[in-house]
Protein backbone atom coordinates (compact mmCIF):
# COMPACT_ATOMS: atom_id res chain seq x y z
CA UNK A 1 0.00 0.00 0.00
CA UNK A 2 3.17 2.45 -0.19
CA UNK A 3 2.04 4.91 -2.32
CA UNK A 4 5.68 6.71 -2.88
CA UNK A 5 4.45 9.65 -5.09
CA UNK A 6 1.79 11.56 -5.18
CA UNK A 7 -0.50 12.23 -7.34
CA UNK A 8 -0.61 15.83 -9.22
CA UNK A 9 -3.23 17.90 -9.97
CA UNK A 10 -2.96 17.29 -13.39
CA UNK A 11 -5.92 17.45 -15.97
CA UNK A 12 -6.15 14.28 -16.45
CA UNK A 13 -7.37 13.39 -13.14
CA UNK A 14 -11.29 13.20 -13.64
CA UNK A 15 -13.21 15.14 -10.77
CA UNK A 16 -16.53 14.00 -10.15
CA UNK A 17 -19.45 16.86 -9.68
CA UNK A 18 -21.87 17.24 -12.80
CA UNK A 19 -22.97 20.87 -12.82
CA UNK A 20 -26.73 21.85 -13.83
CA UNK A 21 -28.12 24.84 -15.06
CA UNK A 22 -31.39 26.17 -14.07
CA UNK A 23 -32.69 25.35 -17.93
CA UNK A 24 -31.96 21.46 -16.92
CA UNK A 25 -34.89 21.78 -14.53
CA UNK A 26 -37.18 23.75 -16.82
CA UNK A 27 -36.78 21.61 -19.34
CA UNK A 28 -37.43 18.62 -17.23
CA UNK A 29 -34.48 17.00 -17.81
CA UNK A 30 -33.86 16.19 -14.62
CA UNK A 31 -35.93 14.25 -12.07
CA UNK A 32 -36.51 16.44 -8.74
CA UNK A 33 -38.94 16.53 -5.99
CA UNK A 34 -40.27 19.72 -4.25
CA UNK A 35 -41.21 20.35 -0.62
CA UNK A 36 -42.09 23.12 1.22
CA UNK A 37 -41.29 23.32 4.80
CA UNK A 38 -43.94 24.00 7.12
CA UNK A 39 -42.50 25.36 10.59
CA UNK A 40 -43.83 27.74 13.25
CA UNK A 41 -42.19 29.05 16.35
CA UNK A 42 -43.19 31.33 19.38
CA UNK A 43 -40.29 32.97 21.08
CA UNK A 44 -41.07 34.11 24.70
CA UNK A 45 -38.99 36.89 25.10
CA UNK A 46 -37.48 35.48 28.34
CA UNK A 47 -36.32 37.36 31.50
CA UNK A 48 -34.06 39.74 30.19
CA UNK A 49 -35.12 40.65 26.82
CA UNK A 50 -38.78 40.70 28.24
CA UNK A 51 -37.91 43.43 30.98
CA UNK A 52 -35.87 44.92 28.02
CA UNK A 53 -39.13 45.01 25.11
CA UNK A 54 -41.20 46.11 28.43
CA UNK A 55 -39.22 49.60 28.51
CA UNK A 56 -39.51 49.72 24.86
CA UNK A 57 -42.49 49.54 25.06
CA UNK A 58 -43.41 52.49 27.66
CA UNK A 59 -40.65 54.48 25.30
CA UNK A 60 -37.16 54.16 27.53
CA UNK A 61 -34.29 51.89 26.23
CA UNK A 62 -33.33 49.76 29.69
CA UNK A 63 -29.84 48.36 30.38
CA UNK A 64 -27.88 46.24 32.84
CA UNK A 65 -25.09 46.80 35.22
CA UNK A 66 -22.43 44.28 36.32
CA UNK A 67 -20.55 45.97 39.34
CA UNK A 68 -17.76 43.16 38.78
CA UNK A 69 -16.47 44.18 35.74
CA UNK A 70 -17.93 47.86 35.40
CA UNK A 71 -20.11 47.42 32.20
CA UNK A 72 -23.45 48.77 31.78
CA UNK A 73 -24.36 46.58 28.63
CA UNK A 74 -27.19 46.77 26.22
CA UNK A 75 -28.79 44.78 24.95
CA UNK A 76 -29.82 43.99 28.79
CA UNK A 77 -28.74 40.31 29.57
CA UNK A 78 -29.58 37.97 32.84
CA UNK A 79 -25.96 37.18 33.35
CA UNK A 80 -22.40 38.85 32.72
CA UNK A 81 -20.66 36.78 30.09
CA UNK A 82 -17.64 37.69 30.85
CA UNK A 83 -17.75 37.53 35.04
CA UNK A 84 -20.14 34.79 34.77
CA UNK A 85 -22.67 36.10 37.79
CA UNK A 86 -25.86 37.34 37.35
CA UNK A 87 -26.33 40.88 36.45
CA UNK A 88 -26.18 43.52 39.41
CA UNK A 89 -28.60 46.29 38.28
CA UNK A 90 -31.08 47.66 35.54
CA UNK A 91 -30.72 51.18 34.24
CA UNK A 92 -32.23 53.61 31.82
CA UNK A 93 -29.77 54.57 29.42
CA UNK A 94 -30.80 57.77 26.77
CA UNK A 95 -32.37 57.48 23.56
CA UNK A 96 -29.77 59.08 21.66
CA UNK A 97 -26.40 56.47 20.36
CA UNK A 98 -23.65 56.71 17.92
CA UNK A 99 -23.39 54.78 14.69
CA UNK A 100 -20.83 52.22 15.10
CA UNK A 101 -20.69 50.76 11.57
CA UNK A 102 -23.61 50.93 9.11
CA UNK A 103 -24.28 49.33 5.38
CA UNK A 104 -26.74 50.39 2.72
CA UNK A 105 -28.63 47.28 1.53
CA UNK A 106 -29.85 47.36 -2.24
CA UNK A 107 -30.82 43.96 -1.84
CA UNK A 108 -33.98 42.64 0.58
CA UNK A 109 -33.64 39.46 2.78
CA UNK A 110 -34.66 37.20 -0.09
CA UNK A 111 -32.16 38.54 -2.72
CA UNK A 112 -34.63 41.01 -4.40
CA UNK A 113 -33.23 44.74 -5.46
CA UNK A 114 -34.54 47.79 -4.19
CA UNK A 115 -34.18 51.83 -5.30
CA UNK A 116 -33.88 53.15 -2.00
CA UNK A 117 -31.25 51.20 0.11
CA UNK A 118 -31.80 50.06 3.50
CA UNK A 119 -29.54 51.59 5.95
CA UNK A 120 -28.82 49.01 8.86
CA UNK A 121 -26.74 50.11 11.56
CA UNK A 122 -24.68 49.10 14.42
CA UNK A 123 -25.60 51.96 17.49
CA UNK A 124 -24.06 52.64 20.67
CA UNK A 125 -25.98 53.81 23.19
CA UNK A 126 -25.68 56.61 24.86
CA UNK A 127 -25.29 55.86 28.63
CA UNK A 128 -24.04 52.17 28.50
CA UNK A 129 -20.12 51.48 28.21
CA UNK A 130 -17.84 52.35 25.28
CA UNK A 131 -18.89 49.93 22.24
CA UNK A 132 -22.21 48.72 23.74
CA UNK A 133 -24.03 48.79 20.63
CA UNK A 134 -27.73 47.65 18.80
CA UNK A 135 -28.00 46.18 15.50
CA UNK A 136 -30.69 48.97 14.31
CA UNK A 137 -32.13 50.82 11.05
CA UNK A 138 -31.15 54.69 10.24
CA UNK A 139 -33.92 56.74 8.46
CA UNK A 140 -34.45 60.27 7.25
CA UNK A 141 -31.28 60.78 6.25
CA UNK A 142 -29.39 61.02 2.81
CA UNK A 143 -27.71 57.96 2.26
CA UNK A 144 -24.51 59.59 0.70
CA UNK A 145 -24.51 61.42 4.08
CA UNK A 146 -24.74 58.69 6.61
CA UNK A 147 -20.87 58.61 9.03
CA UNK A 148 -19.49 56.03 11.50
CA UNK A 149 -19.64 58.60 14.29
CA UNK A 150 -22.41 60.18 13.50
CA UNK A 151 -24.90 61.34 16.01
CA UNK A 152 -28.46 59.67 16.08
CA UNK A 153 -31.39 59.51 18.10
CA UNK A 154 -34.16 57.17 18.32
CA UNK A 155 -37.72 57.62 16.67
CA UNK A 156 -40.36 55.60 18.26
CA UNK A 157 -43.92 55.07 17.48
CA UNK A 158 -46.68 56.70 19.07
CA UNK A 159 -47.16 55.22 22.47
CA UNK A 160 -50.38 53.71 21.36
CA UNK A 161 -48.77 51.50 18.52
CA UNK A 162 -45.93 50.47 20.88
CA UNK A 163 -46.31 46.39 21.74
CA UNK A 164 -43.20 45.61 23.24
CA UNK A 165 -40.75 45.10 20.13
CA UNK A 166 -37.60 45.81 19.18
CA UNK A 167 -40.09 47.73 15.92
CA UNK A 168 -41.19 49.99 18.98
CA UNK A 169 -38.14 52.22 17.68
CA UNK A 170 -39.06 53.15 13.94
CA UNK A 171 -35.64 53.78 13.49
CA UNK A 172 -32.87 56.30 14.40
CA UNK A 173 -32.05 59.51 12.69
CA UNK A 174 -29.06 62.19 13.18
CA UNK A 175 -29.46 64.99 15.18
CA UNK B 1 1.18 16.92 22.47
CA UNK B 2 -0.09 13.19 22.04
CA UNK B 3 0.41 10.97 19.04
CA UNK B 4 1.78 12.90 15.93
CA UNK B 5 -1.16 13.15 13.43
CA UNK B 6 -0.11 13.44 9.60
CA UNK B 7 -2.65 14.09 6.38
CA UNK B 8 -1.43 11.15 3.69
CA UNK B 9 -4.19 11.45 1.44
CA UNK B 10 -6.58 14.08 -0.02
CA UNK B 11 -9.57 14.23 -2.15
CA UNK B 12 -12.13 16.57 -3.33
CA UNK B 13 -14.82 17.25 -6.30
CA UNK B 14 -16.09 19.94 -8.10
CA UNK B 15 -17.38 22.71 -6.93
CA UNK B 16 -20.67 23.36 -9.23
CA UNK B 17 -23.20 26.01 -8.56
CA UNK B 18 -25.86 22.95 -8.53
CA UNK B 19 -24.78 19.59 -8.95
CA UNK B 20 -26.62 16.77 -10.10
CA UNK B 21 -25.42 14.18 -7.47
CA UNK B 22 -26.82 13.71 -3.89
CA UNK B 23 -24.74 15.03 -1.15
CA UNK B 24 -23.78 11.63 -0.19
CA UNK B 25 -23.01 10.92 -3.84
CA UNK B 26 -20.08 13.90 -3.37
CA UNK B 27 -18.69 12.99 -0.37
CA UNK B 28 -18.11 9.52 -1.56
CA UNK B 29 -16.43 11.01 -4.79
CA UNK B 30 -14.39 12.81 -2.40
CA UNK B 31 -13.60 10.37 -0.02
CA UNK B 32 -12.69 7.69 -2.70
CA UNK B 33 -10.41 9.95 -4.13
CA UNK B 34 -8.61 10.76 -0.99
CA UNK B 35 -8.59 6.87 -0.37
CA UNK B 36 -6.97 6.01 -3.42
CA UNK B 37 -4.57 8.72 -3.54
CA UNK B 38 -2.95 7.19 -0.33
CA UNK B 39 -3.73 3.70 -1.68
CA UNK B 40 -5.59 3.02 1.54
CA UNK B 41 -9.06 1.08 2.25
CA UNK B 42 -12.01 1.77 4.96
CA UNK B 43 -11.21 -1.03 6.69
CA UNK B 44 -7.89 0.70 7.32
CA UNK B 45 -9.61 3.29 8.88
CA UNK B 46 -10.50 3.48 12.72
CA UNK B 47 -12.93 6.78 12.62
CA UNK B 48 -15.01 9.14 10.14
CA UNK B 49 -15.33 12.81 11.03
CA UNK B 50 -17.59 14.68 8.74
CA UNK B 51 -18.50 18.48 8.77
CA UNK B 52 -21.28 20.26 6.87
CA UNK B 53 -23.40 23.09 7.35
CA UNK B 54 -27.18 23.40 8.32
CA UNK B 55 -29.19 20.80 8.28
CA UNK B 56 -31.76 23.84 6.59
CA UNK B 57 -29.81 23.97 3.18
CA UNK B 58 -30.87 20.39 2.70
CA UNK B 59 -34.07 19.99 4.62
CA UNK B 60 -32.86 16.77 6.48
CA UNK B 61 -32.68 16.79 9.89
CA UNK B 62 -29.76 14.84 11.13
CA UNK B 63 -27.84 15.64 7.78
CA UNK B 64 -24.80 14.20 9.43
CA UNK B 65 -26.33 10.52 9.73
CA UNK B 66 -27.87 11.28 5.79
CA UNK B 67 -24.09 11.98 5.03
CA UNK B 68 -22.53 9.13 6.69
CA UNK B 69 -22.34 6.46 4.27
CA UNK B 70 -21.06 8.77 1.48
CA UNK B 71 -18.36 9.68 4.30
CA UNK B 72 -17.34 5.60 4.52
CA UNK B 73 -19.04 5.80 8.31
CA UNK B 74 -21.03 2.35 7.74
CA UNK B 75 -19.81 0.39 11.06
CA UNK B 76 -17.29 3.13 12.55
CA UNK B 77 -17.36 5.32 15.66
CA UNK B 78 -18.54 8.48 13.82
CA UNK B 79 -19.12 12.15 14.67
CA UNK B 80 -20.17 15.49 12.61
CA UNK B 81 -18.70 18.91 13.63
CA UNK B 82 -20.55 22.32 12.72
CA UNK B 83 -19.11 25.63 13.72
CA UNK B 84 -20.56 27.33 10.72
CA UNK B 85 -18.47 28.47 8.40
CA UNK B 86 -15.64 27.82 10.37
CA UNK B 87 -16.54 23.72 10.32
CA UNK B 88 -13.88 22.87 7.32
CA UNK B 89 -10.96 23.60 9.45
CA UNK B 90 -12.32 22.48 12.96
CA UNK B 91 -12.95 18.77 11.25
CA UNK B 92 -9.45 18.79 10.78
CA UNK B 93 -8.95 19.68 14.40
CA UNK B 94 -11.91 16.55 15.41
CA UNK B 95 -9.78 14.21 13.33
CA UNK B 96 -6.57 15.17 14.95
CA UNK B 97 -7.42 14.85 18.45
CA UNK B 98 -8.99 11.29 17.53
CA UNK B 99 -5.27 10.30 16.60
CA UNK B 100 -3.46 12.47 18.55
CA UNK B 101 -5.30 11.07 21.58
CA UNK B 102 -4.24 7.55 20.93
CA UNK B 103 -7.56 6.62 20.61
CA UNK B 104 -7.29 6.00 16.81
CA UNK B 105 -4.27 5.72 14.40
CA UNK B 106 -6.41 6.70 10.95
CA UNK B 107 -9.31 9.03 10.95
CA UNK B 108 -11.03 9.96 7.45
CA UNK B 109 -12.13 14.09 7.50
CA UNK B 110 -14.92 14.86 5.13
CA UNK B 111 -16.60 17.52 4.31
CA UNK B 112 -19.61 18.06 1.94
CA UNK B 113 -22.05 21.07 1.54
CA UNK B 114 -25.34 20.99 -1.13
CA UNK B 115 -26.46 24.62 -1.01
CA UNK B 116 -28.39 24.64 -3.98
CA UNK B 117 -31.31 22.45 -2.70
CA UNK B 118 -32.25 25.65 -0.99
CA UNK B 119 -35.16 27.66 -3.36
CA UNK B 120 -34.76 29.82 -4.15
CA UNK B 121 -31.29 31.05 -2.86
CA UNK B 122 -29.43 29.49 -0.03
CA UNK B 123 -28.58 33.16 1.78
CA UNK B 124 -32.58 33.07 3.19
CA UNK B 125 -31.32 30.18 4.83
CA UNK B 126 -28.97 32.01 6.84
CA UNK B 127 -31.31 34.56 8.61
CA UNK B 128 -31.89 32.60 11.08
CA UNK B 129 -28.69 33.16 12.94
CA UNK B 130 -30.10 36.52 13.97
CA UNK B 131 -31.97 36.89 17.22
CA UNK B 132 -35.13 36.01 16.86
CA UNK B 133 -36.27 38.58 19.26
CA UNK B 134 -33.97 41.62 19.09
CA UNK B 135 -33.18 41.58 15.49
CA UNK B 136 -34.64 39.05 13.26
CA UNK B 137 -38.29 41.48 13.29
CA UNK B 138 -36.18 43.86 11.81
CA UNK B 139 -35.90 41.69 8.51
CA UNK B 140 -32.21 41.59 8.04
CA UNK B 141 -30.55 40.15 5.24
CA UNK B 142 -27.39 38.36 5.60
CA UNK B 143 -24.98 40.96 3.53
CA UNK B 144 -25.83 43.33 6.15
CA UNK B 145 -23.07 41.80 8.76
CA UNK B 146 -20.45 41.40 6.47
CA UNK B 147 -21.00 45.13 5.13
CA UNK B 148 -21.45 46.10 8.27
CA UNK B 149 -18.15 44.57 9.74
CA UNK B 150 -16.46 45.55 6.09
CA UNK B 151 -17.39 49.05 6.68
CA UNK B 152 -15.94 49.45 10.48
CA UNK B 153 -12.95 47.45 8.89
CA UNK B 154 -11.97 50.48 6.30
CA UNK B 155 -13.24 53.40 8.78
CA UNK B 156 -10.84 52.35 11.37
CA UNK B 157 -7.83 51.76 9.51
CA UNK B 158 -8.74 54.40 6.44
CA UNK B 159 -8.48 51.70 3.85
CA UNK B 160 -9.62 51.97 0.25
CA UNK B 161 -11.89 49.59 -1.48
CA UNK B 162 -9.50 49.48 -4.52
CA UNK B 163 -7.07 48.52 -2.52
CA UNK B 164 -9.51 45.25 -1.13
CA UNK B 165 -11.25 44.49 -4.50
CA UNK B 166 -7.43 43.18 -5.03
CA UNK B 167 -7.82 40.00 -3.02
CA UNK B 168 -10.16 38.93 -5.70
CA UNK B 169 -8.57 40.08 -8.54
CA UNK B 170 -5.34 37.39 -7.17
CA UNK B 171 -7.94 34.38 -5.79
CA UNK B 172 -10.29 34.50 -8.77
CA UNK B 173 -7.22 34.42 -11.05
CA UNK B 174 -5.66 31.61 -9.22
CA UNK B 175 -8.43 29.57 -9.51
CA UNK B 176 -8.29 29.06 -13.11
CA UNK B 177 -5.62 26.65 -12.26
CA UNK B 178 -7.97 24.84 -10.29
CA UNK B 179 -9.42 21.44 -12.02
CA UNK B 180 -12.26 22.30 -9.36
CA UNK B 181 -13.22 25.80 -10.07
CA UNK B 182 -16.57 27.25 -10.32
CA UNK B 183 -15.82 30.64 -10.56
CA UNK B 184 -12.43 31.36 -11.85
CA UNK B 185 -12.16 34.42 -13.91
CA UNK B 186 -9.45 37.27 -14.99
CA UNK B 187 -11.19 40.25 -13.60
CA UNK B 188 -9.75 43.77 -13.44
CA UNK B 189 -10.08 45.79 -10.24
CA UNK B 190 -12.51 47.91 -12.28
CA UNK B 191 -14.74 45.10 -13.27
CA UNK B 192 -15.39 44.63 -9.46
CA UNK B 193 -15.40 48.34 -8.12
CA UNK B 194 -18.22 48.39 -11.02
CA UNK B 195 -20.20 45.40 -10.03
CA UNK B 196 -23.99 45.51 -8.97
CA UNK B 197 -23.67 46.97 -5.10
CA UNK B 198 -25.39 44.52 -2.99
CA UNK B 199 -25.16 45.89 0.46
CA UNK B 200 -22.39 49.26 0.54
CA UNK B 201 -19.24 48.33 0.52
CA UNK B 202 -20.41 44.75 -0.50
CA UNK B 203 -20.67 44.67 -4.33
CA UNK B 204 -21.37 41.31 -6.53
CA UNK B 205 -17.49 40.03 -7.15
CA UNK B 206 -16.43 40.84 -3.58
CA UNK B 207 -18.30 37.74 -2.74
CA UNK B 208 -17.93 34.23 -2.97
CA UNK B 209 -20.73 32.05 -4.94
CA UNK B 210 -23.48 29.72 -3.86
CA UNK B 211 -22.00 25.76 -4.24
CA UNK B 212 -22.27 22.09 -3.97
CA UNK B 213 -19.17 20.02 -3.12
CA UNK B 214 -17.18 17.87 -1.39
CA UNK B 215 -13.47 17.82 0.13
CA UNK B 216 -12.14 14.59 1.95
CA UNK B 217 -8.42 13.86 3.70
CA UNK B 218 -7.13 10.69 5.63
CA UNK B 219 -5.25 11.28 8.63
CA UNK B 220 -2.78 8.67 10.09
CA UNK B 221 -0.44 8.30 13.32
CA UNK B 222 2.81 8.68 12.59
CA UNK B 223 3.88 4.88 12.45
CA UNK B 224 0.66 4.65 9.88
CA UNK B 225 1.43 7.78 8.32
CA UNK B 226 5.87 6.33 7.31
CA UNK B 227 4.15 2.95 6.05
CA UNK B 228 1.62 4.97 3.72
CA UNK B 229 3.83 7.53 2.55
CA UNK B 230 6.92 9.02 1.60
CA UNK B 231 5.80 12.49 2.15
CA UNK B 232 3.22 12.66 5.02
CA UNK B 233 2.25 16.16 6.02
CA UNK B 234 2.54 16.88 10.01
CA UNK B 235 -0.27 18.73 11.71
CA UNK B 236 1.69 20.63 13.66
CA UNK B 237 -0.80 22.97 15.40
CA UNK B 238 -4.19 23.19 16.13
CA UNK B 239 -6.98 26.12 17.70
CA UNK B 240 -10.09 27.40 17.75
CA UNK B 241 -12.06 30.23 19.52
CA UNK B 242 -15.23 31.37 19.74
CA UNK B 243 -16.10 35.00 20.83
CA UNK B 244 -19.40 36.62 21.95
CA UNK B 245 -22.51 35.87 20.40
CA UNK B 246 -23.65 39.74 21.40
CA UNK B 247 -21.80 40.55 18.35
CA UNK B 248 -23.06 44.10 18.53
CA UNK B 249 -20.56 44.52 21.34
CA UNK B 250 -17.45 43.81 19.48
CA UNK B 251 -15.40 45.66 17.72
CA UNK B 252 -15.48 44.72 14.30
CA UNK B 253 -12.58 46.18 12.75
CA UNK B 254 -10.59 42.90 14.26
CA UNK B 255 -10.92 38.81 14.64
CA UNK B 256 -9.80 39.14 17.94
CA UNK B 257 -10.94 35.61 18.24
CA UNK B 258 -8.93 34.47 15.12
CA UNK B 259 -6.03 35.82 16.66
CA UNK B 260 -6.99 33.81 19.86
CA UNK B 261 -7.11 30.49 18.04
CA UNK B 262 -3.79 31.02 16.26
CA UNK B 263 -2.39 31.85 19.37
CA UNK B 264 -3.27 28.47 20.50
CA UNK B 265 -2.11 26.71 17.01
CA UNK B 266 1.44 28.80 16.85
CA UNK B 267 1.97 27.95 20.31
CA UNK B 268 1.53 23.87 19.73
CA UNK B 269 3.63 24.25 16.36
CA UNK B 270 6.75 26.53 18.10
CA UNK B 271 5.91 29.20 15.75
CA UNK B 272 6.70 32.56 17.78
CA UNK B 273 7.09 35.07 14.21
CA UNK B 274 4.59 33.87 12.31
CA UNK B 275 5.35 36.34 9.48
CA UNK B 276 8.61 34.77 8.40
CA UNK B 277 7.82 30.90 10.00
CA UNK B 278 4.86 30.68 8.06
CA UNK B 279 5.63 30.30 4.22
CA UNK B 280 1.97 29.72 2.82
CA UNK B 281 -1.26 30.58 4.30
CA UNK B 282 -4.80 29.74 2.90
CA UNK B 283 -7.24 32.34 4.74
CA UNK B 284 -10.94 31.87 4.96
CA UNK B 285 -12.14 34.07 2.01
CA UNK B 286 -15.83 34.63 1.72
CA UNK B 287 -15.46 37.89 1.15
CA UNK B 288 -12.39 39.86 -0.21
CA UNK B 289 -11.92 41.89 2.93
CA UNK B 290 -12.09 38.58 4.93
CA UNK B 291 -9.04 37.10 3.80
CA UNK B 292 -7.71 40.81 4.68
CA UNK B 293 -8.95 40.52 8.12
CA UNK B 294 -7.93 37.02 8.66
CA UNK B 295 -4.43 37.77 8.25
CA UNK B 296 -4.01 40.24 10.45
CA UNK B 297 -5.80 38.18 12.83
CA UNK B 298 -3.51 35.29 11.91
CA UNK B 299 -0.83 38.02 12.46
CA UNK B 300 0.88 37.22 9.27
CA UNK B 301 1.47 40.96 8.79
CA UNK B 302 0.37 43.86 11.61
CA UNK B 303 -3.56 45.68 11.79
CA UNK B 304 -4.99 47.41 8.88
CA UNK B 305 -1.79 46.15 7.25
CA UNK B 306 -3.25 43.50 4.96
CA UNK B 307 -4.39 45.19 2.07
CA UNK B 308 -1.15 47.13 1.46
CA UNK B 309 0.60 43.93 1.24
CA UNK B 310 -1.46 42.68 -1.03
CA UNK B 311 -1.26 45.80 -3.32
CA UNK B 312 2.27 45.44 -3.21
CA UNK B 313 2.63 41.80 -4.56
CA UNK B 314 3.57 39.66 -1.41
CA UNK B 315 0.33 37.69 -1.53
CA UNK B 316 0.53 36.30 -5.11
CA UNK B 317 1.69 32.79 -5.78
CA UNK B 318 4.91 33.55 -6.75
CA UNK B 319 5.44 36.39 -3.84
CA UNK B 320 7.02 35.96 -0.52
CA UNK B 321 4.27 34.84 1.44
CA UNK B 322 1.50 33.19 -0.96
CA UNK B 323 -1.99 33.74 0.08
CA UNK B 324 -4.65 31.44 -1.12
CA UNK B 325 -2.90 30.02 -3.73
CA UNK B 326 -6.07 27.39 -4.29
CA UNK B 327 -8.13 30.55 -5.45
CA UNK B 328 -9.99 30.23 -2.41
CA UNK B 329 -13.68 31.24 -2.11
CA UNK B 330 -13.85 34.01 -4.22
CA UNK B 331 -12.56 31.41 -7.01
CA UNK B 332 -13.02 28.00 -6.29
CA UNK B 333 -16.17 28.25 -4.41
CA UNK B 334 -17.90 27.91 -1.23
CA UNK B 335 -19.42 24.77 -0.36
CA UNK B 336 -19.52 26.35 3.23
CA UNK B 337 -17.70 23.46 5.17
CA UNK B 338 -16.07 21.93 2.13
CA UNK B 339 -14.76 25.17 1.39
CA UNK B 340 -13.04 25.43 4.64
CA UNK B 341 -11.58 21.76 4.17
CA UNK B 342 -10.07 22.53 0.47
CA UNK B 343 -8.05 24.97 1.94
CA UNK B 344 -6.04 22.27 4.01
CA UNK B 345 -6.32 20.03 1.30
CA UNK B 346 -4.43 23.01 -0.94
CA UNK B 347 -1.85 22.86 1.73
CA UNK B 348 -1.31 19.19 1.38
CA UNK B 349 -1.12 19.58 -2.21
CA UNK B 350 1.00 22.56 -1.97
CA UNK B 351 3.55 21.13 0.75
CA UNK B 352 4.11 17.85 -1.37
CA UNK B 353 4.90 20.07 -4.42
CA UNK B 354 1.64 18.26 -5.84
CA UNK B 355 -0.15 21.85 -6.68
CA UNK B 356 0.49 21.05 -10.62
CA UNK B 357 0.08 24.58 -12.56
CA UNK B 358 -0.86 26.45 -9.17
CA UNK B 359 2.37 25.43 -7.42
CA UNK B 360 3.62 27.90 -5.28
CA UNK B 361 7.25 29.38 -6.73
CA UNK B 362 9.31 29.88 -3.40
CA UNK B 363 9.90 25.80 -1.46
CA UNK B 364 6.97 25.79 1.17
CA UNK B 365 7.32 24.07 4.52
CA UNK B 366 4.98 25.47 6.32
CA UNK B 367 1.45 26.76 5.98
CA UNK B 368 -1.71 27.86 7.88
CA UNK B 369 -5.08 27.10 6.93
CA UNK B 370 -7.88 29.14 8.52
CA UNK B 371 -11.57 29.50 8.77
CA UNK B 372 -14.49 31.50 10.02
CA UNK B 373 -17.96 31.53 10.53
CA UNK B 374 -20.87 31.26 13.26
CA UNK B 375 -22.14 34.74 14.28
CA UNK B 376 -18.88 36.48 12.72
CA UNK B 377 -17.36 34.97 15.90
CA UNK B 378 -15.16 31.33 15.36
CA UNK B 379 -11.90 31.18 14.10
CA UNK B 380 -10.21 27.44 13.15
CA UNK B 381 -6.68 27.02 12.53
CA UNK B 382 -4.34 24.14 11.63
CA UNK B 383 -0.88 24.89 11.05
CA UNK B 384 0.97 21.96 8.94
CA UNK B 385 4.48 21.34 7.70
CA UNK B 386 6.51 19.15 6.25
Amino acid sequence: MRAKAGVKQTPEIQYAGTGLSSKDFKEGKILCTRWTADAKYAWDAGIAIGKYLAGFKAGKILGVRCIKCGRTMVPPRAFCEWCFKTVDSWVQLRNTGIVNTFSLCYVTWDVKRVKKPEISAVIEIDGASKGMGIMHLLGEVDPNKVRIGMKVKAIWKPAAEREGAITDIKYWKPY
Amino acid sequence: MGQRVAIVGAGMTKFVRRAQETGKELAFHATRMALDSCEMNLDQIDAVCLGTAPDTFDGVHMKGEYLSDGAGAWGKPYMRCYVGGGTGVFSVIQGWYHIASGLCDTCLVVCEEKMSSYQPHAQAAFLTIFDHTTERPLKPNLLWIFAMEMNRYMTTYGLRKEDIVQVAVKNKRNALDHPCAQIAKAVTAEDILNSEVLAWPVQRLDVSPVSDGAVALVLASESIARKVTDKPVWIEGVGWSLDTAYWTNRDLCYPRYVEEAARMAYTMAGVTDPRHQIHIAEPYDPFDYKELHHMEGLMLCGKGEAPQMTVDGITQRDGELPVCPSGGLLGVGNPIAAAGLMKVAELFWQLRGEAGKRQVSRKVKRGVAQAWGDLMQVGTVVVVGI
